[in-house]
């Protein structure tokens, strides 16, 4: 029976319940996001890093001057605040215990984590594409991105109850 | 170049107030906030995310997200321009892949 990783605590907040080979995991995934927040989206203009483009979407697909308005306005402000996610993740990754703020920025990290892992593996909705051995060189990133989200999943039920 | 006004029966000049430009107020059309389908985000967190950002129930939260991931696309919210550009930024915290145009 697999325990579950995140409860709502009785006294307020969400107790984590997560193993320390797990916690290692939630550790070492900042570096890889934060290189795409930060040195490939600086680097690189719209449209040569997919993952750069899921994080930083253009609000004006089709209007190139509304679009470079928008993005002086919201880049850095979006930055910022996927960066805010982030830090609280890997601030509080050995924690037992999580406010709501805390928990919904989890959220938001492990999603964005996932958008970058799913856009680099090429991840379709066709199951039959997932990779579906060890052999393959996918297999490990996948497993991360399998394992991210079903720590997701289990955030959004306890938040949604 | 704008011609202005003739006025070609009076015989005297008559100076006419030529409208400014920059009075001539062009209402907005509204602006149609839109979800795109993508195969990375849960249907669970698109449908946590329609409540959370916009205060819909679960049930039209829960529609809209179908929408979403059965025909491609929906409009989740509508408005002035500054207003579906704020609920579009607040999108894309959340990752969503949102963007907005013209009511048409």
């Amino acid at each position: 029976m697999i325990r579950r990783r995140v409860k709502r605590a009785r006294r307020g907040g969400f107790d984590l319940r997560i193993p320390a080979d797990e916690r290692d995991i939630l550790r070492s995934v900042g570096p890889s996001l934060r290189e795409v927040l930060v040195d490939r989206a600086t680097a690189i203009e719209p449209g040569e890093d997919e993952a750069v483009d899921r994080l930083f979407p253009a609000a004006y697909p089709d209007d190139e001057e509304r679009q470079a308005e928008f993005r002086l306005l919201a880049h850095d402000q979006l930055l910022e605040s996927h960066l805010g996610a982030l830090a609280v993740l890997e601030e509080t990754a050995d924690a037992d215990h999580l406010d709501e703020d805390q928990l919904l920025a989890w959220m938001r990290a492990l999603n964005n984590i996932r958008l970058v892992l799913g856009v680099r593996l090429g991840v379709t909705e066709d199951r039959d594409e997932w990779p579906d051995s060890l052999d393959d060189p996918r297999a490990p990133a996948f497993a991360m991105y399998q394992y991210l989200t079903y720590l997701q999943g289990e955030i959004i039920e306890v938040l949604s109850t | 170049m704008d011609g202005g006004y003739q006025h070609t029966l009076t015989t005297a000049p008559v100076e006419v107030k030529q409208p400014d430009i920059d009075d001539v107020v062009v209402p907005d059309r509204p602006w149609i906030v839109i979800v795109w389908n993508d195969p990375i985000n849960l249907m669970s967190y698109v449908t946590f995310v329609f409540q959370k950002l916009f205060g819909y129930s679960l049930e039209k939260a829960t529609k809209l997200m179908l929408d979403v991931h059965e025909k491609g696309r929906a409009v989740v919210s509508s408005g002035p321009r500054e207003k579906a550009e704020l609920d579009v930024f607040r999108l894309h915290e959340h990752g969503l892949w949102a963007t907005m145009e013209h009511e048409s």
